[in-house]
Order: C-alpha cells, then structure tokens, then sequence
C-alpha cells in the first residue's frame, strides 16, 4: 500500500512540474465553456442587412424603421439599384437584403397587394433561414397593426413552449459536450502517454520486475488522473451552475455517479491505449486525432447525430462520450433519474469492462 | 617557439539567478593541444563550453576563442569551430552521407570538396556498407565516431567535444582516441569535457572544475607528482571529495 | 544562400521519411473533408414529431399531412395525451411536439382564432429554433389555404395584403455542405500549417539537433526560413488535395479565380506558420506543443465562423474574431468558393493576413535566439 502512495506521489509531482500541459487541461475546458456558453449562439443579433426602397413612400419609411429599431438587424447601407445587391453580397458586407417594390403604398392601398422581396445570402443556409424568418415577423407584424382594426380571419395561433431550456441558452447543449470531451482528454489520453511514457524510458521494465504487481503499477498511473478529472468536472459543473445559469435538474449524486462510471470508461479506453503503441507521440496522436475529433463530431456535441449518414451513426454508438453526454443531459437538464439512464449506464459499464479484458489479454501477450 | 593561444578566458561567468555555476574561470589553450576540461557531474563543465561554443552568453567576464571575443564575434567563432554534443546529435532519420553532406554545405564547403572528402571519411570510418543506411540503425561506437569525424569535417581550428565516449565499450573507447591524437597531429585543438579520468591520461593538459571553480590545472604527470597521487583518478578524489554540488 | 538549399535538402528528405507526416497530409485532409461535412450537418430533415390531436378534424388531418409531406419532419407518434408525447421527448425518441386543441376547426370557423401548441426539446436551442421555424412556415401556409378557401371574392377582402417573397442567393439549394466544405479547407491548411511546424521544430529541441545547428555558422533566418519553406509547400499541396477532394465528393468548384484563392492561402500560411514557430518556442516537449497547438485550434477554430456564424457572437467575441487569423481565411474560403468575389471585395482581408504574417514572423524570429 505504502508502495503504491509513493507511486502516485510520484505521478503526481511528474503531473504539476510539466505546467505548460497543467495550462492547457485545465483552462482547456474553462475555456471551451465560455465560448461555447456565451460566443457560439444561434440568437440573430445585429445582423448586417441592405434596404432598396424603390417607393421611398411613407409606407416604406414605417416599414424600414422597424428594422432600425429591431434588435436583429442592423441597416449598413441604403441601396439604390438592383445591380448593387450582388456587389454588397460578394463583398460581404450584407447578409440580407431588403427590397421594396415601386409604388408600394400605392399598390398596397389600392390594389390591396404590394410586393417585399427578401434575398438571403444563403452560403450559411441556416443563417438564412433564420434572418428570413425574422425578417418576414417584422413585415407581419406591421400587417398586423395595419389590420388591427379589421380583424384578420381564421387565424391559426401558435404557442411556443421550450421544453428543459426556456432561454435557449447555448450552454444547456454544450456543457455537457465539454464534460465528455475533457474527461476523455484527461483520462484518455492523459493515462496512455503516461503509461506509454514509461515503456519509452525503459523504467516500466524496472517496475515489473519490482515486487509490486503489475496491476497496481497501473492503478498508481490511473489515480492521479481519475483525482484531475473529478477535479475538472467539478470546477466545470461549478462554471456551469453558476456563470452560465445551468440547472441541475435532476440528483447531483447521480449526476456524479454517472461521471464516474464514465471516467472509468475512458481510464480504461488509455489503458489499451497504451498497450497498442510503444511511442508517447503515437499515443497522444491516436488519442487526439483518433478519438477527439470523433468525439467532437459524432458524439452529439456540436451536430445533432440524427442528420448524419447512417454509417457516421452508427460509428457513433461505439463512441463512450455520446453515451454519457445523453445521460448527462438526462439527469442534469430534464431532471430524469435512474429510470431514464440506466441503459446508457449499462453501455459505458460494458464498454469498461470490455477495454479492461482486451487490455488484459494483450498485456500478459507481451510478457508471454 | 610561443605557441599561439586559441582560447583565452579570463574571470568567465555564468549566474542563474544566485546560483553560480561558473564562477570567474580563467585558463588558456594552446593550439594543437588535447587539452581535457574536467569535472564531476554538476561541476560547471557544460555550463563553461556551451559559454565558449557561443550559446550561452556569459552573466560577466570575458573570453576569446581563436582570437574573436565570445561576445562580440559569435558568428566568427562558430566558422572556425567544431562541436560534438553529448547526444552525438546526428540526424537520426538522414542517412550517413546525408548528413556528411549536410553538415559539409553548412560549413560552407564546395559541392567537389564535400564529394571528395565525404567518400575519403566513409573510407576511413569502413562504413561503405552503411553510407545510405540512417544514422538511427548504427551501433552506437559507429554513431559516436561518425559523429566525430563530422564535427572536424570542415577542419576547424578547434572542435570541443561534450562527454564524447559516454555508455561506449573500452576497445570503442580507445579507438575514438586514436582518431582525436590524429586530429591534434593535424593541427586541430581539441577541448573535450570527461568525467571518465582514465582519458585524462591522454591529454596534454587537464583541468578540474569543482563547484564551478578550476581547482586545478597542469599536465597530468605534472598533477599526479604535485598531488602524490598514482593516477589522475586519486588526483580527482583529493580534489572533488570536499565538492558540494553533483554527486 | 547555400546554405538555406543544404537545409531544405534536409527538411524534405526528413519530411518523407516520416510516415506520421505522410499520413497527415495526405489522409487526413480526405478524411477531414469526407467526414466532417457529412456529419456538420445542421440541415433539418428527420425532426421527430409527435403529434397530439385532440380535435380529429379534416383541418386537423389536413395539417398533419401537411407537416408531414414537408420532408422536414418525421412523424414518430401521434397519441391523445400530451403525457404521452412528453415521455417521448424524454426518452430522445421526439423533438417536436404539436397539440391540436379539441375544437381546433370548429374555432377557427366560429371564433376566428384557434390556438396551436408546440413544445420543443430546446437543450439544443439552434435545432429547436429552426424546428420551430420550420413548423411556423407550415403552418402560416396552411392558414393562408384556408383563408383564401373561405375568402373567395377580392371584395370581401378589403384588406391590404404584403406578400413576401424570398430567395436565396449563392447556394440556392440551400446546402448545408457549401457552408461547411469552405470552412473545412481552411480548418486543413490550418492545421497542417500549425501543427506540424510547432512539432517540427521541438522535436529538434528534444533530440539535440537544434543546438547542433546553433553552433553552425548558420544565420537565424536561414534557420527560420529553412522551417518555413517547406511546410508552406505542404500546406498549399495540402489545399490543392482539398479542392480536388471537394470537387469529386461534393461537386464544389470555386466561383471566383483560383489565383486569388492561392495568393491568399499563401499569405495566410505564412502567418500561421508565422505562428507555429512561435508556439514551438514556448514548449520544451512534444506533447507540450500538441497541447498548446490543439488549445489554440480549438479556440481559432471556434470563434473562425467554422460552425455558427460570427454576426451571432456578442460583442466582445467578436472582437477576439478581428485578431484570429482562421476567422479571415474561413471567410474568404467561403466568399471565394461560393460567391466568387473579386481581389478587390477581398482586399481588406489580405491587407489583415499580411500583417498577421508580419507580426508572428517577426516576434518568432525575435524570439529564437541562438543563444540562451
């Protein structure tokens, strides 16, 4: 036992001496929570947008002051021909466009139809979609005061009500993406270099061949970065609750049962790691490119699985971080308990236990 | 006859923070000399050569090597020196002639010279079987001679050698001497830095640094008389023994 | 200048000897550019949808069919309760929930007026947006159906009616994949640009080799030059593989003149090399690099515009995306291939690159120092 604590004493001071790394694991996901809370939003604001008004009536003019004052646009230039708009959109100043047909007020009064295009710019289609939108409740909603006397008919109303994120903050999606993807930075990839980087020295040799058996030479590796990511999660869950305003809904035992479960995983996942290649760089390489970036784009994180090609789906189910991601998400957001984790759990424990025996069975291989 | 001084230093320093790990040494090499810097693990010996290789500056003091001074005249320095660091650092993933050449273009050498004495060296060294092998699949005593011959290619006034036989068997050991007395009978000054104290035999002159400080200098022989001693490691011992740093 | 050809010998026959390095440039920027579009897709097709249809109406009917033929959505459940539909949103099986009030057709009949309720997973509050989006236009289409179903003489409609007309320019079909392939190009450059230089040149600190050639006659910029050359050859063959990848996959050919896209891509690798060096000069070990590399990456690439658009960042933000080289490359990636603006439109981005290149170079080479 004594042994052992010498050891992960060992690991420890190794760990805090490299403090460039130390840097990097640990305002990585500081890091990553703030832009991902408060900078990658999908709320419209201050869009840049043109305005061709070929009636320049007092119509127009309501119209037009209605987007100054709207907080989702704001009007960077005035057009004054057709042949502008392409030249605006190419330099990139504009992302919408909107043009007034000639003699709008006359038209609207009289013939009771006048025409508003919108052109989007639609290389970011979603930005489009969205602008467009916005832009059509704005136009609606002057249609509507304009009708307010005659009421319009039939109409179909609809409530919105945003179920678990009311606000529709961006971190409800992304804190749990974060926690997935820094606890399998820590205790992935964190765990194979540095089992990986006693093979290279030659001292893993030497412990072997210590009468400390060999799977307790691998628990004093495992600990110290099963101790970092708890560490990490908390100051991360800390962030989350209170800078950027996230619930937890549900059990925070639970939610840290979870975790753990999740941590085990990916600790095993840098055991086999480790137990495939003999080379430090090799092993942060496999980690970082082989599992991080399939992290990041298959585990649900930033693109939603469901619209993906059915083989990106289904690679995706072996990813650990998805799993817990969705029970995270869960327990912290809808507020679900045991009931509604337990498969995903059961997943991630037989992942654990899966990695474990491979790691096993190739490292009694390689005394063999 | 007086012969000339190629390197002369006079209260060289080197501070990090307040620990002195070369403190104001002053000595000079002649040229054609072996002369041997020596010194226990944590002495100071690294410290001083990389001040006199010129790359690390010195916290105060001065020095000249072939005649330019240290701080002024680097870059004149580096033209008329040879280096062999003590991780032999050939470029592992070149192959021999690769990194002949390499080091030959460096140097400033013409692509006929280079040719000529590239295939002269691998000649000499018997590595014609290797010449297009990578430097990583040499035995280290191959590695460690190859390393040699590249660092006084361009035949430097002086080449400085950081621990050059270190983890090398006895016969390996004894043949890279053979090839640094062949190098002084050309005329090339040779600085080397050892802690083995059997190789202070062959040198013209030694040194000893203890805690940044030259406790003594003089020939071999010179020293074994002054210090009663029967070989240059009771010399070392006497010496060293009331060192506070390294090992 | 000799000098700097012996050392880009070595550069390159270092460079092909690494099989790590080789796979870099070659198989990851197909593998990048084939995956990550495919997967960056926030094109809306499959929104589950669970209806709850309490009024069984020919309107009610109609709606859902409606809904449901938009291709938008795919109707996984239609029950009686809104418990019901709610376990489903629970359980990740429904997005999107649409109630249909008892009465729905009677009310909009008699009472002018009747009430739809949509609840929305909003954990991802872009997706739910845009469903919800998507769900209004339906149902905006389907009001004005059965207006003009009742309201059939322009008399009797006495009231002024806008009509909004849209389009979409540049990527009329609206593809998802036109936004992301640019992005991703410019991801790749990046990438290969920045990492394998940092990499490069620590792992000469870590083997010795760097003070080898500290001790040459070699001149600081023959050095640096000798780095930089190479990988900026790389980076630009690493572009030439991604628009030919973009081309067979995606059928993606640049509008505007390649020549403007080379010239840029060339200024702004030497910026990000620029910058790699410098990151090169701060790490003492391999794995030190790696991780600052991936640190920044992670932030340019983030705050570059790659997956949401930068006019959504809040202010400060938006600062940080005025002193992040990625951000001017992804946009002129995306103007470029996309919109085929001119030299001009893009002359201000150059001018920013430039600098940048100024700037990094000149702090990595102040910073290098042959001596410590």
């Amino acid at each position: 036992m004594k042994q052992l604590f010498n050891f992960i004493k060992k690991e420890f001071h190794h760990i805090f001496r490299d403090y460039r790394s130390m840097l990097v694991l640990l305002g990585l996901p500081i890091v990553q929570l703030l832009i991902f809370g408060f900078a990658i939003t999908n709320e419209t604001k201050n869009t840049n947008i043109a305005i061709l008004d070929n009636a320049k009536d007092e119509t127009t003019q309501q119209i037009i002051s209605k987007f100054e004052n709207s907080d989702y646009f704001d009007i960077e230039i005035t057009l004054k021909s057709n042949d502008e708009i392409e030249k605006e959109f190419k330099s990139g100043k504009i992302k919408l466009a909107v043009v007034f047909q000639e003699d709008f007020q006359n038209e609207l009064f009289h013939s009771n139809k006048a025409q508003i295009q919108l052109i989007a710019d639609a290389t970011d289609p979603n930005q489009a979609t969205t602008l467009v939108n916005y832009a059509s409740a704005i136009i609606q909603d002057y249609q509507t005061d304009l009708n307010s006397e005659n009421k319009l008919p039939y109409q179909i109303k609809t409530e919105l009500r945003m179920l678990y994120n009311p606000e529709l903050k961006g971190a409800y999606t992304s804190v749990p993406g974060v926690m997935g993807m820094i606890l399998l930075l820590i205790s992935t990839m964190m765990t194979s270099i540095s089992i990986v980087r006693e093979k290279e020295l030659g001292t893993m040799e030497i412990l072997l061949v210590s009468p400390m058996k060999p799977y307790l030479v691998i628990l004093s590796k495992v600990i110290p970065y099963f101790v970092i990511s708890l560490i990490n999660v908390t100051t991360i869950l800390l962030l989350s609750v209170h800078i950027l305003g996230m619930p937890i809904q549900g059990s925070t035992i639970l939610l840290i049962a979870i975790t753990i479960i999740y941590i085990f995983c990916a600790l095993s996942l840098g055991i086999l790691i480790s137990t495939i290649t003999d080379s430090q760089l090799a092993a942060m390489l496999i980690s970082l490119l082989g599992l991080m970036l399939p992290v990041v784009m298959l585990s649900g994180y930033v693109f939603p699985v469901a619209n993906m090609p059915i083989i990106l789906q289904v690679i995706s189910n072996i990813v650990p971080a998805k799993w817990y991601i969705i029970m995270v998400k869960s327990v912290m957001i809808k507020g679900l308990g045991i009931s509604g984790i337990w498969k995903e759990a059961i997943i991630l424990l037989g992942m654990t236990i899966f990695f474990i025996i491979i790691s096993i069975k190739r490292f009694k291989i390689r005394l063999a | 006859m007086q012969k000339e001084i190629v390197i002369k230093t006079d209260k060289l320093t080197k501070r990090f923070s307040d620990f002195v790990a070369v403190n104001e040494i002053t000595f000079e090499v002649y040229q054609g000399e072996i002369f041997g810097f020596l010194g226990a693990n944590g002495a100071g010996k690294t410290t001083a050569m990389k001040m006199l290789i010129g790359i690390s500056k010195p916290t105060s003091g001065k020095a000249a090597i072939a005649g330019y001074d240290i701080d002024k005249n680097t870059e004149e320095i580096k033209k008329s020196i040879g280096y062999m660091s003590q991780k032999f650092s050939l470029y592992e993933d070149l192959t021999v002639k690769e990194n002949i050449t390499l080091f030959g273009g460096i140097y400033g050498l013409n692509d006929s010279d280079i040719k000529i004495k590239s295939e002269a060296l691998i000649q000499k060294l018997g590595l014609q079987n290797e010449a297009d092998k990578l430097v990583a699949s040499l035995p280290l005593g191959w590695k460690q001679k190859l390393a040699f011959s590249i660092a006084i290619f361009h035949s430097p006034k002086i080449v400085f050698l950081d621990e050059p036989t270190g983890g090398v068997d006895p016969i390996t050991r004894r043949q890279f001497w053979d090839m640094i007395y062949e190098a002084a009978h050309n005329g090339i000054t040779v600085f080397v830095t050892t802690h083995y104290m059997d190789e202070a035999e062959y040198c013209d002159r030694v040194s000893i640094m203890v805690d940044g400080v030259i406790e003594a200098l003089d020939s071999p022989s010179q020293l074994k008389q002054n210090y009663n001693a029967q070989s240059m490691d009771e010399v070392f011992l006497m010496l060293a023994r009331g060192a506070k740093r390294g090992d | 200048m000799r000098t700097l050809l012996f050392l880009l010998r070595k550069e390159f026959l270092q460079i092909f000897r690494d099989k790590l390095i080789i796979r870099m440039i070659f198989i990851m920027p197909v593998m990048q550019l084939l995956i990550l579009p495919n997967a960056a897709n926030f094109e809306m097709k499959n929104i589950l949808l669970s209806i709850v249809d309490h009024d069984h109406s020919e309107y009610s009917k109609k709606l859902i069919d409606k809904i449901t033929a938009s291709g938008y959505f795919k109707l996984v459940n239609s029950s009686q309760s809104y418990d019901e539909a709610l376990k489903q949103i629970e359980q990740d099986k429904a997005d999107l929930i649409i109630e249909i009030p008892a009465n729905f057709e009677v009310d909009i009949i008699k009472e002018n007026q009747s009430n739809l309720m949509i609840s929305a997973n909003a954990i991802n509050g872009q997706t739910a947006g845009l469903a919800i989006s998507y769900s209004n236009s339906i149902i905006r289409e389907f009001n004005s159906l059965i207006r003009t179903d009742w309201i059939v003489q322009p008399r009797l409609n006495p009231l002024p009616t806008i009509e909004i007309t849209s389009s979409n320019w540049f990527n009329p079909k609206m593809n998802y994949k036109f936004f992301i392939v640019p992005g991703v190009l410019g991801l790749l450059v990046t990438l290969v640009g920045f990492i394998l230089t940092a990499l490069n040149i620590v792992k000469e600190k870590e083997s010795g080799t760097i003070e080898q050639l500290n001790v040459t006659p070699i001149k600081k910029y023959q050095f640096i030059l000798g780095k930089l050359i190479p990988f900026w050859v790389i980076g630009m063959f690493v572009m030439t593989i991604g628009f030919v990848v973009s081309f067979i996959f995606y059928g993606i050919f640049p509008e505007g003149s390649f020549i403007v896209g080379y010239l840029f891509a060339g200024v702004y690798l030497i910026a990000i090399l620029g910058f790699g060096l410098l990151t090169s000069t701060f790490a003492e070990t391999q794995q030190q690099a790696m991780f600052i590399a991936y640190f920044f990456m992670m932030i340019f690439v983030l705050l570059g515009g790659l997956f949401s658009p930068i006019e959504n960042m809040p202010d400060w933000a938006k600062v940080l995306t005025y002193i992040n080289p990625v951000s001017y490359l992804i946009e002129v990636m995306r103007m470029l291939v996309l919109k085929g603006s001119s030299f001009w439109d893009l002359r201000f981005h150059f001018l920013i690159v430039l600098g940048f290149a100024i700037f990094f170079n000149s702090l990595a080479i102040f910073k290098y120092k042959k001596t410590v």
